[in-house]
């Protein structure tokens, strides 16, 4: 029974990831992919707490480190959005397909 | 009497060393003044070489060795370099540096307006030091290493123009070509190095093993051959005689200082100091012998067919050095001497001649005797002291050269030679002919082409007045009744042969080349197209062509040796070019390409990493997925 419960935890946490991924690799608005990389990272946290609950040695470790991942995720979300409004101000795009200068 | 100068005789060498290390520093500022350091310090050599000269004539003296250098150490064997005076090279000595200060001086003239004076002397001082390094080495090893360092002082001078494509080619050809002998002198040393007591090179123990009998003849032929093939590839001998003539392309006072008194003497300087090998072995100096005579009269009938000054005279050096080499062959302390008397002799009439071919050349701005005449009014002195040195050279009573092939001649029929004796009348004649061709053509008669000749500067004369002196009073040193050098030499009283038949045969001889000589060349030929027509009547004369092609010598290498040579050469190069080179050429091409296709993947965008990245980790778990199955 609960093998089942953590399957469908975890099929959820691979739709999500697959989405955020299909977002990630295939949109041109650096929003949008800003957003798939968000939904990704929900979908690892979600694995986590789904471990958490029914792993094999269940522990409230994996929801404190969830915790944590948001923090960090929130973070990391302020940071790429200032960066991209910086991009904007300079560059009047926010399409990704433009932001390749790194190349050389 | 204690020996005082000879214990000093390392000096000699030193000097000219000096000058060269001098030269070279100093570079382009030498130009000026650079001639003169390289002047004094041959004439320094050539002073101390007479003090030991004279020390050593006080009677019975010993031989000096000085060897306490150990150059080579290893597995209990040393190597010791140091320096000999014996008779024999404080001869050598003399010879050398006398030439060498003359032509140092002559050079002074002849090269004055050179741009590349200061080189030239430094040359000229690097070749003197070797031959005299050579000339007073210990051991055979040292002797070879000099013996190279003349060899590339050689390729280095006859290359001195080398803005001109044929002194580049005999430069090139007169380096390979002796080479091929060095390989032969090298093995001998090597041989001498396997076969000697305690592998010993000095030349005391190699006289000691061989007077002793300690090797077998066998083995003694061996390596006495093969020492004389050094010998006939640095002295012109047949079938190595081709580089000599082209060598010809040299600035003239270094075919009087090398290719005619010094570097091409040491291969008969070199038979002479290893003498003892080739007593230990008839068959040995039966070759030297024979190898000799046939190159006395090939090279005389070559010279009289050739229309070039100098190459007349290259071709009489090469025949002159076969007579010493027949005499070294016969295999006698008198012989040996001659050959040392003929190399005496010859050094300074050879030398006078070529120096006054380039007082010739120097004038009249040409090589080709058809294209001269007429010089005697306008080079008195040239053409005194050139006569001089032909009527030497041809053998005429009483200067030097008559009483050396004198010498020769008496000890050929003194050993039962009689063909070697009849070759080397034969050869005589032919020296005196040719001779008389080059000086009727180039000195009497009227000029036939314009030309605004002019007798050349004193410091040109000088040397050509001394060598005429020497070319006429050398002789006495070894008249047939009272033979000095010889018993000099060998430290011992010996009793020449004295032939009164050689004396009027040789000098018959002689005499009947320059009467026929005089009688066939001395045409009214005055104008330049009457020359040219009796030219070319010439070469319609078969035999005539034939010589003046040298005996088609060096087409026959050409075809023989150099033609499939250069035909591997273009294989190999071929092979080399596209195999090699292909091999390595694709390789390039590989990691280029794949270059090209790492420089797509690098795009920029931001989402092909992430894809790639997403294949990448794909691949990786299909690996580790799919492993659990194999």
């Amino acid at each position: 029974m609960t093998i089942n419960l953590a399957t469908s935890y975890l099929t959820l946490a691979a739709i999500l990831f697959c989405i955020g991924l299909f977002g990630a690799l295939t949109k041109r608005n650096a929003v949008i992919v800003l957003l798939s990389i968000e939904v990704m990272l929900n979908a690892v946290v979600l694995n986590l707490i789904a471990f958490s609950k029914y792993g094999i040695v269940p522990s409230i470790t994996g929801q404190i480190f969830s915790l944590f991942t948001i923090v960090v995720a929130a973070a990391g979300a302020a940071v790429g959005v200032a960066i991209l409004i910086a991009l904007f101000r300079n560059r009047g795009t926010s399409d990704i397909t433009e932001m390749n200068e790194l190349k050389h | 009497m204690e020996p005082v100068y000879v214990q000093y005789a390392w000096l000699i060498p030193i000097f000219p060393l000096l000058s060269f290390l001098l030269l070279t520093a100093m570079g382009r500022s030498a130009q000026k003044l650079g001639s003169m350091i390289s002047v004094v310090a041959a004439f320094a050599a050539m002073t101390l070489a007479v003090l030991v000269f004279v020390e050593r004539l006080g009677g019975n003296a010993t031989d000096y060795t000085w060897n306490e250098w150990n150059w080579l150490e290893f597995a209990g064997y040393t190597l010791h370099m140091g320096f000999e005076v014996n008779n024999l090279n404080a001869l050598m000595l003399v010879i050398v540096t006398l030439v060498s200060a003359l032509v140092n001086l002559y050079s002074l003239g002849y090269m004055a307006d050179d741009e590349r004076k200061a080189t030239f002397f430094a040359y000229v001082s690097l070749f003197t030091f070797s031959m005299l390094g050579l000339v007073i080495s210990s051991n055979l090893l040292m002797l070879y290493i000099f013996w190279e360092l003349v060899g590339v002082c050689s390729f280095l001078l006859v290359g001195f123009w080398y803005y001109k494509p044929e002194a580049k080619a005999a430069a090139k050809k007169a380096f390979i070509v002796t080479r091929i002998g060095d390989v032969g002198l090298f093995i001998a040393i090597l041989l001498l190095f396997w076969a000697m007591p305690g592998n010993s090179l000095e030349f005391s123990a190699i006289h000691n093993a061989f007077v002793g009998g300690e090797i077998n003849e066998g083995l003694a032929t061996w390596i006495a051959i093969l020492i004389f093939i050094g010998a006939i590839g640095k002295s012109g001998q047949f079938p190595l005689h081709t580089w000599l003539p082209d060598a010809m392309e040299g600035p003239t006072p270094i075919s009087a200082l090398i290719h005619a008194a010094t570097m091409v003497a040491a291969g008969v300087y070199l038979v002479a100091r290893t003498y003892d090998i080739f007593l230990a072995s008839e068959v040995s100096l039966s070759v030297v012998a024979y190898v000799g005579a046939f190159t006395a009269i090939f090279a005389a009938t070559i010279a009289i067919a050739q229309n070039d000054i100098k190459r007349i005279l290259a071709y009489s050096t090469v025949s002159q050095l076969g007579y010493m080499m027949m005499a070294l062959g016969l295999g006698s302390k008198l012989a040996l001497a001659a050959a040392m008397f003929h190399l005496l002799t010859h050094a300074f009439f050879k030398a006078l001649l070529f120096l006054g071919s380039g007082s010739v050349i120097h004038a009249v701005h040409k090589q080709n005797i058809h294209q001269m005449g007429g010089l005697f009014g306008k080079m008195r002195i040239t053409a005194i002291t050139f006569a001089i040195g032909s009527l030497a050279l041809a053998g005429v009573f009483p200067l030097s050269g008559f009483w050396s092939k004198d010498a020769i001649l008496a000890e050929t029929l003194h050993e039962g030679q009689p063909i070697l004796f009849v070759v080397g009348i034969l050869a005589a004649f032919f020296t005196a002919l040719y001779m008389t061709r080059l000086y009727v053509l180039v000195f009497l008669g009227k000029p036939r082409e314009s030309q605004d000749a002019h007798e050349s500067p004193a410091v040109m004369t000088v040397p050509l007045v001394v060598l005429a002196v020497l070319a006429v009073i050398a002789g006495v040193v070894n008249l047939p009744g009272e033979p000095w050098l010889a018993g000099w030499l060998h430290g011992e009283t010996l009793v020449e042969h004295a032939n009164w038949l050689v004396i009027i045969l040789s000098n018959g001889a002689a005499l009947a080349g320059i009467f026929i000589g005089y009688a066939m060349y001395r045409k009214p030929a005055n104008t330049a197209l009457e020359a040219s027509q009796t030219a070319t009547e010439d070469v319609k004369n078969g035999l005539y062509r034939v010589l003046q092609n040298k005996y088609y010598i060096d087409e026959l290498y050409q075809t023989i040796i150099v033609g499939p040579y250069r035909w591997l050469g273009n294989v190999l190069d071929t092979f080399d070019t596209y195999v090699v080179d292909g091999v390595v050429k694709l390789l390039s091409v590989v990691t280029v390409g794949i270059g090209r296709v790492g420089i797509r993947l690098q795009n920029g965008q931001l989402q092909t990493y992430g894809l790639l990245m997403l294949f990448g980790f794909v691949l990786f778990a299909v690996f580790l997925a799919g492993r659990r199955f194999f």
